[in-house]
């Protein structure tokens, strides 16, 4: 096989891997399957989640945060335990944001062709490149602390992130409102055949109703950017910001696989160069280097002369015109030291201001099966994955209702979409364990188990209409799902405004059977601001937070 | 510059001047166009009144398919009611992420039954849907509708944003609302709800059920339950109600959740008057209809009769 059909299965591997985690962010949904014989379970077919758990970075934060390698995290160890012979392959063959990143990388401009000389400057080893070190050392040192900031920007959950909170919910009001355009046109032939290609696309790419999350401008900007910058350098974040890169450039330190240059036939044309996509030097003259290169063998494939080749145990006459590859990570240890420092210093500063306990938000409504907010902050990774398979749009990312600490984590706003009773699958897809999965009698609670409780419903009088306006509605107790219901109802007198009696019923709240869904404040009739509300105490993750002395087991 | 120059250069600005003042002009002031537009219903689904057969009929049968066909017959059978060639819309109560033995949702069985009875009836296209209150996917998938429908031959809609229309309801205080497409855009329309108590119209059955039409804040329409109820019945006019009394949900309604609150009664009952029909099936959660609001509005509003035996009553047992 020539290198350069060697090159081309890498090219298929990134499609390929990019194809894979796309395809299941898009099953990130509700096509389930479903057995009526067995009704209580409703489970996804595919673990939609399974990309995340190869994340090594992902299973490294979190087994340091919570002091437990989750479930499939263990899938880490596949692309870890290669890097340590071979380098980063991961970045050059599989990373769905790298080869994201190298495809933008590459789209030919005007630019790029004037400046061939920059471009050849700019794919030089630069002191920037050390960035992504200290950042992945300033994480960890973080969640050995206990707080995971990590899932901010770790390559696969931010990706999974962006795409499932950001890019399918704008495609899908895109296309909506282009359809909605042509419809008003008047001309409805024209209207049909956009309607057709909206319908013909919608299965494939759109979810089943259109979704709307909670400040993603900032989550959109944020990976915009992360996109743009690589048409400033190349690959821009995976050279010097990917903890992940920096992270997988540590574990190739004693790779036995490498670049081997031949001096004497090299004519110096700077080819390898103006295609390195990991700025490590391939060309003759300087010192390759082991931790920057992702293996894409760009630079082998288009040398002219075959001087350069990827070998295991890499031999080639060292001189001084052509040194020997560097395997050692260029770091310095002090500026190490600061960003442990640094990291560890997160902690207290994130726990000493009032919102992790003494002050808690109490509108911070996580999704249920959630472990204790010690726990969740030590888990959770901010995929966005429990957030795209809801399916009342019920979960959204934080912004900071939950704190600086808690940036992106799930929040459940009842206004736009409560917690469907008998649904457990965020819990099923949350790759970190942040979420529990839920078996059915633990969502819904029988007659021995209590159902899962996220929060409580308390009723704004001010606002309702049976208590402050004279006027029936009931509309929260007949949503409320528990069985008895929650909400209960009292037939009072009331005298409205012309002095006529009038019977109305009041609804009341039953705090021991509440499990703060929220069905009631989704559906309270009251547009803006709705007269029932959601609070999270009494949820069944935290001793601390709850009202009552003991609460009724059972139904 | 000579002139040819001149008209040349000048002409181009004076063009692009032109089109921005004339756009300005144009636009200045204008009535901002409304794109929306909405529809009143054109077509009527009910059939001709048939005095030589009873208006309505109650089957009791533990096998509840014989018992719907049984008491459909009775009040002239499926060919009464469906031509061949026609669309039918099947409304089902699927209001709830309930299974079948909960009462919440009709009877998936009577269901898949009535989808088949439309197609024997020369029926050319059958469609089962509903605004369901919970997840549509999943009220459909666990009360088993979904697949006794398609099983059938039905095609089952879920609803999304692009399936509504905006309908001039016309009654006394419901005007336009959105209005799931196929309640309007076919030929045939039958109702079939389940029993369910409820606490602000005591009860939910037929013309209750039609809430499930109207997508928007219908919320809302809790605030004068008993018109709502009546503008929605006397808009649809189905032309059969089909209602599933197999199960009762006896307390904790509409929504239910607990077997203890359900009674089984395995009756259906099979009718041209959605009055009568709501009445006679209110007997079964211990009410009568003379003392429910909205059916007593009803048939002030003539809409039927609450009297059901005064149509001709069948009870086969």
């Amino acid at each position: 096989m020539t290198i350069k059909q060697v090159r081309n299965i890498r090219r298929i591997s990134q499609i390929f891997f990019f194809a894979i985690f796309f395809w299941l962010i898009l099953k990130t949904n509700f096509s389930v399957n479903f057995n009526p014989a067995n009704p209580e379970k409703i489970e996804l077919p595919l673990p939609v989640s399974i990309t995340l758990q190869f994340d090594p970075l992902t299973a490294l934060g979190t087994l340091l945060a919570n002091g437990v390698l989750y479930e499939g995290l263990l899938w880490a160890l596949v692309i870890l335990i290669p890097t340590i012979f071979i380098g980063r392959f991961f970045c050059g063959w599989i990373c769905p944001l790298g080869s994201l990143n190298h495809w933008i990388s590459e789209i030919p401009s005007e630019r790029m062709k004037r400046k061939g000389k920059s471009k050849i400057e700019s794919n030089r080893y630069k002191k920037y490149q050390r960035i992504k070190y200290y950042i992945f050392f300033f994480f960890i040192a973080a969640s050995l602390m206990g707080t995971l900031q990590i899932g901010l920007i770790d390559p696969l959950p931010l990706l999974a992130r962006s795409i499932g909170t950001f890019v399918l919910p704008t495609i899908h009001t895109a296309a909506f409102g282009i359809v909605t355009w042509f419809r008003s046109l008047g001309y409805p032939p024209l209207g049909n055949i956009v309607q057709g290609i909206y319908n013909l696309i919608s299965p494939l790419l759109l979810n089943f109703r259109m979704v709307h999350f909670h400040g993603i401008m900032v989550i959109g900007i944020f990976f915009m950017l992360i996109l743009v910058l690589n048409r400033v350098y190349t690959r821009f974040w995976c050279r010097g910001i990917c903890p992940l890169g920096g992270m997988l450039g540590i574990f190739s330190r004693y790779a036995i696989f490498g670049l081997a240059k031949d001096e004497a036939t090299c004519n110096h044309c700077n080819e390898c160069l103006l295609h390195c996509q990991g700025a490590d030097n391939p060309d003759i003259g300087a010192a390759w280097r082991q931790t920057e290169c992702h293996l894409c063998l760009n630079c082998q494939a288009v040398c002219p002369e075959l001087a350069l080749k990827f070998q295991f145990f890499p031999q080639q006459a060292i001189t001084k015109s052509n040194p020997a590859g560097v395997q050692k990570v260029d770091i310095s240890r002090r500026k190490v030291m600061a960003s442990v420092m640094g990291g560890v210093a997160l902690y207290p500063l994130f726990r000493s201001g009032d919102a992790f306990e003494v002050n808690a938000n109490p509108y911070l409504v996580r999704p249920p099966g959630s472990v204790g907010e010690s726990d969740f902050l030590a888990r959770c990774i901010r995929c966005g994955q429990c957030m795209r398979v809801c399916p009342n749009n019920a979960l959204h990312p934080t912004l900071l209702e939950s704190g600086f600490e808690g940036i992106w984590s799930p929040i459940l706003i009842p206004r736009i979409g409560y917690c469907e009773p008998t649904c457990t699958l965020c819990g099923q897809v949350c790759p970190t364990g942040a979420i529990l999965p839920l078996a059915f009698k633990q969502k819904v609670g029988d007659k021995s188990t209590s159902p899962n409780r996220i929060g409580t419903a308390f009723i704004d009088k001010g606002r309702c209409l049976p208590w402050s306006m004279a006027t029936p509605c009931i509309v929260c107790e007949e949503w409320c799902p528990t069985s008895p219901k929650a909400i209960y109802l009292r037939e009072e007198m009331v005298i409205d405004r012309t002095g006529i009696a009038v019977r109305i019923k009041q609804p009341y709240i039953d705090p021991g059977l509440c499990t703060g869904c929220g069905t009631c404040e989704f559906a309270c009739p009251v547009a803006d601001k709705a007269a029932i509300y959601v609070t999270s105490v009494g949820e069944s993750r935290s001793p601390q937070n709850q009202i009552l002395l003991k609460r009724r087991t059972g139904k | 510059m000579d002139r040819r120059e001149f008209i040349k250069k000048t002409s181009k600005a004076m063009a692009l001047a032109a089109i921005t003042g004339g756009t300005g002009a144009f636009f200045h002031n204008r009535e901002i166009m409304h794109y929306e537009s909405f529809l009143s219903k054109s077509t009527d689904f009910v059939v001709p009144f048939d005095n030589s057969l009873p208006g309505i009929a109650l089957s009791k049968n533990s096998n509840h398919i014989a018992a719907l066909n049984a008491s459909l017959d009775a009040i002239g059978g499926i060919k009464r009611f469906i031509q061949k060639g026609n669309k039918v819309t099947i409304k089902p109560n699927v209001g709830w992420d309930r299974a079948p033995a909960q009462a919440a949702n009709t009877n998936p069985d009577l269901v898949g039954e009535m989808v088949r009875l439309c197609y024997a009836g020369g029926a050319s296209e059958v469609i089962v849907t509903d605004i369901s209150c919970n997840d549509p996917r999943r009220c459909f998938l666990r009360s088993g509708i979904r697949e006794s429908s398609e099983k059938s031959g039905a095609k089952v809609i879920l609803p999304t944003e692009a399936d509504f229309i905006k309908t001039d309801i016309k009654g006394k205080i419901l005007d336009v609302w959105p209005v799931l497409k196929p309640f309007i855009e076919t030929d045939r329309l039958i109702n079939m709800p389940i029993v369910k108590q409820h606490s602000l119209s005591s009860c939910t059955i037929g013309m209750k059920n039609f809430y499930g039409i109207l997508g928007g804040e219908r919320h809302r329409l809790h605030q004068d339950i008993d018109q709502s109820i009546v503008d929605l019945a006397a808009f649809c006019r189905p032309t059969l109600v089909v209602i599933d009394a197999t199960h009762v949900l006896l307390r904790g309604g509409p929504q239910g959740g607990s077997l203890d609150d359900v009674l089984t009664a395995d009756s259906v009952i099979c009718s041209t008057d959605q009055v009568a029909a709501d009445s006679r099936a209110a007997e079964f959660l211990g009410l009568k209809g003379e003392n429910i609001g909205h059916i007593m509005l009803a048939e002030k509003s003539e809409l039927g009769k609450i009297d059901y035996k005064s149509i001709g009553y069948k009870e086969i047992v």
